[in-house]
């Protein structure tokens, strides 16, 4: 100590007292400040928040503890990327029972949604919410993409995305207007009837090639109006209700006696 | 006429004299022509002619137009630049083609003289003299060439003209039916211990890794030699199977032991009405849908037909895992794939 005190005049000392201040403030900001990775995962906070709107709005059909009821499955262990796809396309919750939950405008914001998923995310080990990069279409290959969904997506969802009829009130949606990351959790998750299809079904690089695929429908036909590309219906129904009527009408002008 | 006449007859008036000349219409003959306003009113045909001038300077128009849209407008192999070139072809050939069109029939109805003249027909036979010049020309002729006379030269003929469709008919009858051979319909590629690869991309599946509700639509593993050959496109169709991971406890039918592996269950994709890909699946209820004719197989009993014009269950591929965990086929399908056919007894 008394050698501490003798050299307490020395010319170096304020550096040296700087330094460690500033090392000291440092420290304690490190320790204390959220760091971004931190920031990644669910908080408690969210996770509190995430079961208090749990049990405001989904509790009575999926049980005060998420663990299902007659009406509604068990919620552990579907992850938190089952959760966002049903909430944030509004499916859930649900507004009245129906063969299955339609799509309309969400009843969450995005930190609700946020807060609920990683709730149920900590009730068990599920698919995760993908990050930008696993359903980004410009890494992905829409060739590889249309012989995927040509084989596992298109007999519901139509040959372009454009959806279809399925028995007893139930629909495959169109997937024009669906988000990239909520096509890629469909087939992660398997809402409703549609089945699962994970990573070892179709590889994550797979899917976001099926995500390249869907996103090049939105450039347009180059046949011209798809006319909502659904096929032999939609062109028939033109070609016989306009196509017979210009025939018809040419028929009768070109047997009509000029006046 | 017969028809028409007896009724008119019987409740006609008792004086039927007068009937037997009325029984058929009186040709109406030509009806009195009318003069158009063309035919009559010279302002009328000259608007008449500007009219039709006009559609067919259109049509030049348009031909020029289209000459210009395929020099002009490319296709550039983007989907606008398609687009646009399609459009503009379309319409200027459309313009060019209706103009002619339009100017042709305008002008003759307008224009033209629509006076009515009758053209009586005239007799088909040809008059007896040409007839009996040609006959005694037909005679002559069979006489000079002496066939009648030269017995062995009418048979090499007749014999070889008789013969030559032979040439023509025999290959092509012989690769219509190409392959007669009815038993490969019993069979698919699908041996025992032959593993499960994934439609299209070719992976062969761990059953660990599917999970409850999953389907994979699967193939056999093949190598690339037999799947380039030219014979792998019929027998993927015949071998294509639906697999399908169910919580073992809501499988209903019997399973008897190797026919299905901790809940997963394989059925061929070939929908046993007319054959088209049965896959549309909907997982909560275990219901397989066919797109084309609604044939609703349950998955959870054996593939059961519950709804549409199927008559038999789908075939079920029996398949349990090998060492490393992956998915294997027990044996071949137990019976023939996709619809019925004559041969298939039942």
């Amino acid at each position: 100590m008394k050698a501490l005190a003798a050299r307490r005049h020395h010319r170096a000392a304020p550096v040296v007292l700087l330094l460690m201040a500033l090392l000291a403030v440092g420290g304690v900001y490190a320790a204390f400040a959220p760091s971004p990775a931190q920031a990644a995962t669910a908080s408690t906070a969210d996770i509190e928040t995430g079961k208090k709107l749990f049990q405001a709005n989904c509790a009575t059909c999926h049980g005060p503890s998420a663990e299902g009821t007659d009406i509604a499955p068990s919620l552990v262990g579907v992850g938190a990327a089952a959760v966002d796809f049903q909430v944030s396309t509004g499916r859930m919750p649900m507004a009245m029972d129906g063969p299955q939950a339609p799509a309309k405008p969400p009843q969450m914001n995005e930190e609700q949604t946020a807060a609920l998923a990683a709730y149920v995310a900590s009730l068990g080990a599920g698919p995760a919410i993908p990050t930008d990069d696993q359903v980004d279409p410009t890494q992905g290959d829409a060739a590889e993409g249309m012989a995927l969904f040509r084989t596992n997506c298109a007999m519901c969802h139509n040959a372009v995305g454009a959806g279809g009829a399925l028995s007893s009130g139930k629909a495959a949606p169109s997937l024009m207007n669906t988000s990239d990351r909520n096509i890629f959790q469909a087939m992660e998750t398997g809402p409703g009837p549609m089945p699962v299809f994970n990573d070892a079904v179709i590889t994550a690089e797979g899917k976001r090639d099926i995500i390249a695929f869907l996103t090049e429908q939105d450039k347009g036909s180059a046949g011209g109006n798809p006319l909502g590309g659904l096929g032999p219906v939609a062109e028939g129904l033109w070609a016989w209700v306009l196509g017979l009527a210009v025939m018809i009408g040419g028929a009768v002008w070109i047997g009509a006696k000029s006046s | 006429m017969s028809d028409s006449k007896t009724p008119s007859t019987e409740i006609g008036p008792v004086d039927g004299s007068e009937l037997a000349t009325t029984d058929r219409f009186a040709d109406p003959g030509v009806p009195e022509h009318k003069p158009r306003l063309t035919d009559t009113d010279p302002k009328a045909a000259a608007r008449s002619e500007r009219i039709v001038t006009i559609l067919f300077v259109l049509s030049v128009l348009g031909t020029i137009g289209s000459l210009v849209a395929y020099f002009a407008v490319r296709p550039d192999g983007t989907v606008p630049g398609v687009r646009a070139s399609t459009l503009w072809l379309g319409v200027t050939l459309a313009i060019s083609l209706l103009g002619i069109g339009f100017a042709a029939i305008h002008w003759a109805k307008s224009l033209m003289s629509n006076r009515e003249y009758v053209d009586e027909r005239h007799p088909i036979p040809s008059s007896p003299e040409v007839r009996e010049v040609a006959v005694v020309a037909l005679q002559q002729g069979v006489e000079d060439s002496g066939i009648a006379r030269r017995g062995v030269l009418k048979g090499a003929m007749l014999g070889s003209l008789a013969l030559f469709p032979l040439a023509v008919a025999v290959p092509l009858i012989s690769s219509v039916g190409d392959d007669w051979n009815v038993s490969k319909f019993r069979h698919t590629l699908w041996r025992k211990g032959m593993r499960l690869a994934t439609d299209p991309d070719g992976r062969p599946l761990k059953a660990a890794d599917l999970t409850v509700g999953s389907v994979a639509h699967m193939m056999p593993d093949v190598s690339t030699e037999v799947r380039e050959s030219g014979e792998w496109i019929s027998e993927k169709a015949k071998a294509v199977i639906l697999l399908v991971k169910l919580d073992p406890e809501d499988i209903r039918s019997e399973q008897r032991p190797g026919s299905s592996y901790d809940g997963i269950v394989a059925y061929s994709k070939i929908c046993t009405h007319v054959g088209c890909p049965v896959a549309l699946y909907d997982q909560q209820t275990h219901h397989l849908l066919c797109p084309c004719h609604q044939s609703t197989f349950d998955v959870a009993d054996g593939a059961k037909v519950v709804f549409g014009p199927a008559k038999r269950p789908l075939p079920q591929l029996p398949i349990s895992v090998d060492d490393e965990g992956y998915l294997i086929a027990e044996d071949d399908f137990a019976e023939p794939i996709g619809p019925s056919y004559w041969e298939r007894l039942r």
